[in-house]
């Protein structure tokens, strides 16, 4: 009872600050801490999305009459075209001149914008300096670009990333589950007991291999494989990812559906037999109804595993993080991302925030298929009895 | 000729000798009790006759068993088919977690049967053939289980009668059940004895002489004896048959 309540508080626990954190991308600008984007005043442009910050400096905006400003063509300035402008001398030997330098050239120049460090901004600052719009939920979902660390404006489009793990974990279901359910049939209602007892501790034995493991297992031989069958540049695709899940979900499966059906009762299967029925018929028509609930627990133990697993797919998959149009192309999953990235992402950062607010959406797409399935499974048993 | 006639039939389980040298022989639309103490052999020989046997790992059979006069265990013969015509109503009443009209179509459905009005007439016909229509027909679309287990076996009884075996083997039918519901099944026998060859085994001495014509009676995997049951039950042949159902053993 205190056990139950404790791990009940530990796991609110855990959501509450896993929410809490991932929140804050959505509160802070999404720019770098430390530096700034001015305008010259006569701009009458004064805020801007995120997106359009990109695409200024990617130069796909041109003019700021595409962001509802006066027909004038966009200058970029970055800290380093600074030397285009002046020489080092007028900078000085350690670039004491270099705010006043700046602030000059953006009285200058009426279709400036410039990105530069807080310390260069001169204490008489003639520029105005430009609002960002912060993260909206519904661009983050929908952005088609992750690039956390893009200067001068981060990239924060999640959707390649859901749309990697999806895929992969929806190709690793759609291999596992049709290969384990037939291993379990073969091993609870086929397989002479000898037999039995020979492979299922093996297969046993496979849940407990670290995913790294299997992750070099993946990268040795699955990788090369699919690239020389699929005749690609490159092996490291979602399919390998797939197929390394594939491998390490299938354990569950078997062990669990094959619990189930060796569990239903010999009175029935003798008394469909009875009947004329083939032992296929039987296997079909009364082992795999009766032993539902145990094949679809572990499918979402299978699938838990699928979404949620990170070091073999962070080996395998080749980690671009580009919307995929087949799973024979590199992609990016949500926990590789994570894990990949933490380390570099500074503590309490934005980059830091959407990392933790990408394990928001993991656990809610996780939550999700739970439930789905709960309802799905409770509907059957409701419909049986 | 006889419906089922079984010549020296040895059984074993792996290395256990379980049935010696039987013979014996059934005639059509006749009810045949098989009686003896517990781990006699009666049940392996019932389930011999449908090849429910062929499903342990390691049995060996030797000798032959006829019906119709065919080998059953001949390399022609397909198990499945025969069990369609030799049907068989187990000891606990086994029906499937289906619907009550489900439950009898099921024998219908793997026997290639698609014509739903073929299907629906033979399910209220086997249902009506075992008395258990009054009672069922407005909820014939809920669970088996809701049934009570006297009505439950009779649903067993209706799902083996509507493939039409020509045979029906009963392995302790009422074993499991009260006295009311164990004579409604045992005035059902009488019924279905004009149109199948029933084999039933019992353990109840009182069944075995109100119910059956002929009473074969095992005993250590050995047939002691069978003949009618008014004889077997008046004046056995063998110290042994006496023995038993007067109760002296067993």
């Amino acid at each position: 009872m205190l056990s139950s309540a404790a791990t009940s508080i530990i796991v609110v626990l855990i959501v509450f600050f896993l929410f809490m954190e991932g929140a804050g991308v959505f509160t802070k600008k999404p720019i770098e801490d430390g530096f700034l984007l001015a305008v010259s005043p006569s701009n009458p442009v004064k805020k801007l999305e995120p997106s359009q910050i990109k695409d200024i400096f990617d130069q796909k905006i041109t003019n700021w009459k595409e962001v509802g400003g006066k027909d004038e063509p966009i200058v970029l300035f970055r800290t380093s075209d600074i030397s285009t402008y002046y020489t080092d001398e007028e900078l000085g030997e350690n670039f004491e001149f270099f705010p006043a330098k700046i602030n000059e050239l953006i009285s200058k120049q009426p279709g400036i914008i410039a990105f530069f460090s807080d310390k260069y901004k001169a204490e008489n600052f003639s520029g105005r300096e430009l609002e960002i719009n912060k993260i909206k939920v519904f661009e983050f979902l929908s952005g088609e670009e992750w690039f956390p660390t893009a200067q001068p404006i981060a990239q924060m489009g999640v959707k390649p990333l859901i749309y990697g793990t999806l895929w992969v974990s929806l190709g690793a279901i759609l291999i596992a589950l049709p290969i384990g359910l037939a291993a379990a049939i073969f091993l609870s209602e086929i397989a002479r007991k000898k037999v039995r007892n020979l492979v299922k501790p093996l297969i046993e034995l496979l849940a407990g291999i670290p995913s790294v493991v299997y992750g070099f297992f993946g990268l040795v031989v699955i990788v090369p494989l699919i690239q020389s069958t699929f005749n690609l540049p490159v092996g490291e695709t979602g399919l390998a990812g797939s197929v390394v899940l594939a491998i390490m979900a299938l354990p569950t499966i078997i062990t669990l559906s094959e619990d189930a059906m060796r569990n239903t009762p010999r009175a029935m299967k003798e008394a469909s037999l009875a009947l004329g029925a083939s032992q296929w018929q039987t296997i079909y028509k009364v082992v795999i109804p009766h032993s539902a609930s145990g094949i679809t627990a572990g499918a979402i133990l299978g699938i838990g595993r699928a979404i949620g697993e990170t070091m073999a797919v962070l080996m395998v998959t080749g980690n671009a993080a580009v919307i995929p149009h087949t799973l024979l192309e590199p992609v990016r999953t949500i926990p590789a991302t994570i894990a990949a990235e933490l380390g570099e992402a500074p503590n309490g950062g934005l980059h830091y925030e959407a990392l933790f607010a990408l394990g928001c959406i993991l656990f809610i797409i996780t939550f999700g298929i739970n439930l789905l399935v709960e309802l799905v499974s409770s509907k059957q048993k409701h419909k049986k009895h | 000729m006889h419906k089922i006639e079984t010549k020296n039939v040895n059984f074993f389980y792996g290395e256990n000798h379980a049935l010696h040298d039987i013979s014996l022989a059934m005639k059509a639309n006749t009810i045949t009790a098989l009686i003896g103490p517990s781990g006699c052999g009666k049940s392996t020989y019932l389930r011999l006759l449908n090849r429910m046997n062929d499903l342990i790992d390691g049995t060996r059979l030797e000798g032959e068993i006829l019906i119709d006069g065919e080998n059953i265990y001949d390399k022609n013969t397909n198990a499945y088919d025969l069990r369609k015509n030799v049907g068989m109503v187990f000891q606990k009443p086994n029906p499937f977690p289906k619907s009550i009209f489900e439950n009898v179509a099921y024998g219908l459905k793997v026997n290639g049967i698609t014509d739903k009005a073929v299907i629906e007439e033979r399910v209220h016909t086997s249902i009506q053939q075992v008395a258990l229509w009054d009672e069922v027909k407005d909820k014939l679309k809920k669970s088996a289980f809701e049934l009570s287990g006297g009505q439950q076996q009779r649903l067993c009884i209706a799902r083996a009668l509507a493939v039409q075996p020509s045979v029906l083997l009963m392995d302790e039918p009422t074993s499991a059940l009260d006295p009311i519901s164990t004579s409604k099944i045992e005035e059902l026998l009488f019924e279905l004895k004009n149109k199948y060859t029933i084999v039933i085994v019992t353990h109840n001495m009182q069944q075995a002489a109100r119910a059956s014509d002929n009473t074969a009676f095992f005993y250590m995997g050995r047939l002691i004896e069978m003949d009618k049951t008014k004889t077997i039950f008046t004046k056995p042949n063998q110290k042994q048959t006496e023995d038993y159902i007067t109760g002296r053993f067993g």
